[in-house]
């Protein structure tokens, strides 16, 4: 189908390892072991970008902030995260005596195991996608939900009020950005007609959802970066951490490697949402095409489809650390009142909307099928 | 290893100041020996340590302004990775104690330390801090928080300017860096509980007490 | 002349109001009005004084405990709200120095609560009638009185510990009876099943060691009580045994945002007592001075108070212009926070040469930042949902806390001391008192960011015209107060600050006392934040403003 070259795609590498698995092992075992490597390549992925985000992070905030950022480890600080990591490795772990045991050593696990499930599911870039799902949308939404669990099993075992206050918000604030979150992905299913990742990128060759919904996918895209970002704690909406009122919120009981699980799932999460935005609305890893122009095409083809992935995502998590470090935090009541007074109403008219604009071919491939057409 | 050999970025061995009392400890260290893979694994591990010290600024006055002021654009602290300023104990590495310790204060300062996750380090900034500075002679001010707390590293000035904050913690920085993680080896802290006495009792208190299971 | 004539008119009819009250008062003129009473007659008078049609003296200035050896006594100083150059001092004595008991007056101040609970720690004086009778900066296990004269400072007597004790949420109170029967007793000060959350000592958004005990009903605070003393220096004794140059590098670790102005207040006291000729010049460095330490301590204040919203830019950006008032500080004279400015008599340093380009560089550039700020942060939604009729103080109440300053101010009370009292060269220049009558945390912030450009006004004026000359009176380097009482207040980025010496005539002062503006800010702390968010807590108390050694003293 694709009649452009490829010359940076990872695709023949795979196909190469595939072989050789197939060739050298029997049939029962290549599936397990195929299945092992992809788990540690994405486990290893998932430890670097964590910390390749969180120095990203520093250096935005201090470029925003008029300073340096990290400067001293490496060229331009870049392997500042590297000390972090094995400084917070070996750090001690503090066991809380009235803390309630099980839950209390359960709770970073939960965190960590939703952001790695749903960081699996992300189509990264052709062929680079562990398990393409015709339900693919809808487990992203299922696992990454699971995290929540983990927050309130923190704030509840740690046995300190901060924590316990943290973690109420963080359920509260969770359950009613999630149903944005939902209605807004629900939005483009409709769009799309389809909840495979690979389906909807697809679908995106001559036209993002982003526009090709026109209106009503440009208010879920704004709605759901707004919840997204909600979902992940992350400020305007950090209250659940709050740390100029709950020091640390949930998670300050925590030390050493379960700290850690909380700090790397955090950004995580934020990658998470801005990647689901990036294929959902933006194409995903689907380079930009025009219809007609071979050659452009061509040399869009030159930049490998997850350079083009990450870049989305990348430019959604500028946005996002954008946000964060210019807003001041949202008190509960306005955070809730925000959900539930203004973002589900227009969610709910907006998704009758698009189905009226699908139905009735009012989208831009329906419109003018000579310039977006499939 | 030699004090030489710990290299800070931009600020060459010779422009410390105390380098010998950092070679006694290297020299004490060497004597005892210690394998060469464990020796590079120590290096790794206090490198991390030394480039990640996150601060945990136990303020109480006017040492604390700097501490910001430090904290902000114009200075920076971000540089040495240290901005990452946490709030709750357990997850910092540092104690700066910028200001003065009262008697009131004097149990939640120990409270807060103890809370802390090993390795912890403690950072007087500040007369106050050091000795009671100008309220040495209060009846309610605390003579130095090294009666309560181990300290490490001494930052003089009243308040200290940011500038030897950071000269503070850097060598701090130089500190940890000659530590062993593997034999549990630390550079011997100024600590002098003497004068802390039980409150009921009237007898002094062992300082190996672990004071959280009271 | 014809406002001296008035000023004389009411205080005689406050002299005869007193008289019929209290026949045997002792009044006399000395710096201020003051009128000695017996501890029975106290309250009736100042009953009197609190109710008097005229002219209600309704701001309590400051409340001093003391021990004139013999005695134990409270100096009152009274001001009006509506006029701050009127003020009368009572002062009363009980002889009892084994259970000293005298009146209450929390019925008419609100600002008493705390103070009085603070003369009951340090000199062992309670209240009759008072609510809450703890001790406010010691602990309840602390024993003696320290400021009393007898007080042996022992290491052994109050031993350093760090094993923490439970806090008892017992208010003790002795309460007096219709038939005038005196009966001690225990109130709780929380319900026995109220959450409580201890906000502080170590939080990062008490600006300091303030420690809020919060009863929270989910998110809403039922109750806020205020612990304190977490770095109390004792500060005030200190001072007693030191010469009153000495005492001035005290002044500037209290409120060590305001810390040249706090001190300023002290030379002026001295200066007026020993009857000190200030130069000219001096004056006008001094001025200066103020107004650029004002800038930086309301800068600070913003960007601690946007920092508490979570609005972490913000704070950074005002860090950022606030150093440049500090480089311009450490050019004048090395220090960046305290700078040891000045000294009895004018400053210790001169000006360096390029002082008045720095200055006027840094005018311009201010005035851009502040246009920033209100881009940036001022119009933000969500920083006016956090802030608008948030933490509303009305001005009543603002009166009877005694909250001044910016703060005071946004409640629609004009207390600027700078326009009552001129003190310096505030009588010379023209500026505009920013008032306000919203009494929200908005009101309080826009106030701050005003007088920022107010500040810049002032030194705007002042800049061009510094004269040449000495900057310094000859002063002998021990000087002799007269004996007597002395009080000045300056206005400082808090507030009021007042300055209380009483001499003997000696080389140190007998008594030194602190009217401390943040005490009063954080006395009011858990009327504004009842019924409010937990958030708004931390931001109600970053605008009021408060920094908590010159709470503690």
């Amino acid at each position: 189908m694709l009649i452009y070259s490829q010359p940076l795609e990872l695709t023949k590498l795979l196909a190469a390892i595939d072989n050789f698995l197939q060739g050298h092992l029997s049939p029962g075992w290549a599936v397990p072991v195929k299945g092992i490597l992809v788990g540690i390549l994405l486990l290893a992925a998932y430890a670097i970008i964590a910390l390749a985000l969180i120095y990203i992070e520093r250096k935005v905030a201090a470029f925003f902030q008029a300073r340096l950022g990290p400067n001293r480890l490496g060229k331009y600080g870049t392997i500042q995260s590297l000390a972090d990591m094995i400084k917070i490795l070996i750090k001690e772990v503090i066991h809380i005596r009235k803390a309630d045991k099980l839950l209390f050593y359960a709770a970073p696990f939960f965190v960590i195991v939703a952001s790695v499930l749903a960081f699996g599911a992300l189509p990264f870039g052709i062929n680079l996608h562990a398990l393409d799902f015709n339900i693919g949308v809808f487990y992203l939404l299922a696992v990454s939900s699971l995290g929540i669990i983990g927050i309130l099993l923190a704030g509840w075992s740690s046995n300190n009020k901060y924590s316990m206050i943290g973690a109420m918000r963080s359920g509260a604030q969770f359950i009613s950005y999630e149903l944005s979150a939902g209605f807004s992905l629900m939005t483009i299913v409709v769009l799309s007609g389809s909840m495979q990742f690979s389906e909807i990128i697809e679908g995106q060759r001559y036209c993002w959802n982003l526009f090709n919904g026109h209106l009503p996918a440009m208010i879920a895209f704004v709605i759901y970066l707004i919840s997204g970002h909600a979902e992940t704690n992350r400020g305007p909406f950090d209250l659940p951490e709050a740390e100029s009122e709950l020091t640390a919120g949930y998670h300050t009981e925590y030390s050493g490697l379960q700290f850690s699980f909380f700090y790397l799932s955090e950004y995580l999460n934020m990658f998470i949402v801005a990647a689901v935005a990036a294929t959902v609305f933006l194409g995903g890893w689907m380079p930009v095409q025009i219809k007609g122009w071979e050659a452009f095409n061509q040399v869009m083809w030159y930049i490998p489809s997850w350079a083009w992935f990450f870049g989305k995502a990348g430019l959604l998590m500028f946005f996002s650390l954008w946000v964060r470090w210019s807003f001041p935090r949202l008190r509960i009541d306005l955070l809730l009142n925000l959900e539930w007074k203004y973002l589900l109403p227009i969610n709910l008219a907006n998704l009758l909307v698009m189905v009226v604009i699908v139905l009735s071919g009012f989208t831009l491939t329906d419109l003018f099928p000579a310039l977006f057409g499939k | 290893m030699e004090v030489r050999d710990i290299k800070i970025k931009a600020f060459p061995a010779e422009e410390f100041k105390d380098n010998e009392t950092l070679q006694q400890y290297i020299d004490a260290f060497k004597k005892e020996g210690g394998s060469v893979i464990v020796g590079k694994l120590d290096q790794l591990i206090d490198w991390g340590r030394a480039n990640s010290l996150w601060p945990l600024a136990f303020a109480t006055s006017c040492c604390g302004i700097e501490f910001m002021a430090a904290a902000s654009a114009h200075y920076d602290l971000s540089r040495f990775g240290m901005e990452v300023t946490r709030n709750s104990p357990r997850q910092a590495d540092v104690m700066v104690v910028a200001g003065t310790i009262v008697n009131k204060m004097a149990p939640l300062l120990r409270r807060v330390y103890d809370q802390m996750a090993e390795p912890k380090y403690v950072v007087a900034m500040g007369a106050c801090a050091i000795s009671g500075g100008p309220f040495k002679n209060s009846y309610n001010v605390i003579q130095g928080v090294d009666r309560i707390v181990p300290v490490d590293v001494f930052i003089p000035g009243c308040p200290p300017r940011p500038e030897s904050l950071f000269y503070g913690l850097l060598q701090l920085q130089r500190k940890v860096r000659i530590e062993r993680f593997f034999g549990n080896k630390r550079i011997k802290r100024n600590y002098r509980p003497e004068t802390l006495i039980h409150p009921e009792t009237g007898e002094s208190i062992d300082p190996q007490i672990d004071f959280d299971n009271e | 002349m014809n406002n001296r004539d008035e000023t004389d008119k009411t205080m005689m009819d406050i002299t005869q109001i007193i008289q019929r009250i209290a026949p045997d008062a002792q009044i006399e003129e000395r710096q201020k009005l003051t009128v000695t009473v017996k501890p029975g007659q106290l309250h009736r008078v100042v009953e009197a004084l609190y109710r008097n049609e005229e002219l209600p003296f309704d701001y309590l200035v400051s409340l001093t405990g003391m021990d004139w050896g013999e005695t134990l006594g409270v100096i009152y100083q009274f001001s009006s709200s509506a006029d701050l150059t009127q003020e009368v001092v009572i002062m009363t004595a009980t002889a009892d120095r084994e259970n000293p008991l005298l009146y209450s007056i929390t019925d008419f101040y609100e600002t008493a609560h705390l103070n009085e609970r603070e003369v009951y720690a340090l000199f062992g004086i309670r209240f009759i009638n008072n609510p809450d009778m703890r001790r406010f900066l010691l602990n309840d296990q602390w024993k003696g009185f320290p400021f009393r004269k007898d007080y042996k400072h022992d290491a052994g007597l109050n031993p350093v510990t760090v094993i923490s004790s439970e806090i008892v949420d017992l208010a003790p109170c002795i309460r007096e009876t219709a038939g005038g029967k005196l009966i001690e007793e225990n109130n709780p000060v929380f319900d026995a099943e109220d959450y409580i959350v201890n906000i502080g000592p170590q939080h990062p958004s008490t600006h300091g060691v303030m420690h809020f005990r919060t009863s929270l009903d989910g998110e809403i605070v039922k109750k806020v009580d205020v612990h304190s003393g977490y770095i109390h220096r004792g500060i005030e004794k200190l001072c007693e045994s030191m010469t009153y140059p000495q005492m001035l590098h005290l002044t500037d670790r209290l409120d060590y945002l305001s810390a040249n102005i706090n001190r300023h207040a002290l030379c002026i006291c001295i200066e007026k007592a020993a009857e000190i000729e200030v130069p000219e010049r001096a004056l006008y460095i001094r001025t200066i001075m103020d107004e650029l330490q004002r800038i930086s301590s309301h800068l600070l204040a913003w960007a601690t108070h946007c920092n508490d919203l979570g609005a972490t830019t913000a704070f950074i950006y005002g860090m950022r212009e606030r150093e440049h008032i500090l480089d311009i500080f450490d050019k004048t004279c090395g220090g960046r926070l305290i700078i040891n400015q000045n000294v009895v008599g004018g400053v210790m340093f001169d000006l360096y040469p390029d002082f008045q380009k720095d200055v006027k560089a840094f005018i311009p550039y201010m005035r851009g930042r502040l246009k920033e700020y209100d881009n940036f942060f001022s119009h933000n939604a969500i920083a006016l949902g956090r802030m608008v009729h948030i933490g509303l103080l009305s001005r009543e109440d603002a009166i009877s806390y005694g909250v001044t300053g910016p703060a005071g101010r946004a409640s629609g009370w004009s207390c600027d001391v700078r326009r009552y009292k001129p003190y310096a060269l505030y009588d010379r220049v023209e500026f505009k008192e920013i008032v306000r009558t919203e009494g929200d945390s908005y009101a309080r912030y826009l106030n701050r960011l005003n007088e920022i450009a107010e500040s810049l006004h002032i030194i705007e004026q002042l800049i061009d015209n510094i004269p040449s000359g000495e900057i310094c009176a000859k002063v002998k380097p021990i000087i002799r107060v007269p004996a007597g009482q002395f009080f000045q207040s300056v206005e400082t980025g808090k507030g009021e600050f007042g300055v209380f010496i009483e001499s003997n005539g000696d080389k140190n002062p007998y008594r030194v006392k602190f009217r401390s503006p943040s005490l009063s800010a954080v006395s009011v702390i858990p009327l504004i934040c009842k019924g409010a968010f937990l958030s708004d807590l931390i931001g109600i108390t970053g605008s009021m403003d408060f920094v908590i050694p010159d709470i503690d003293r």
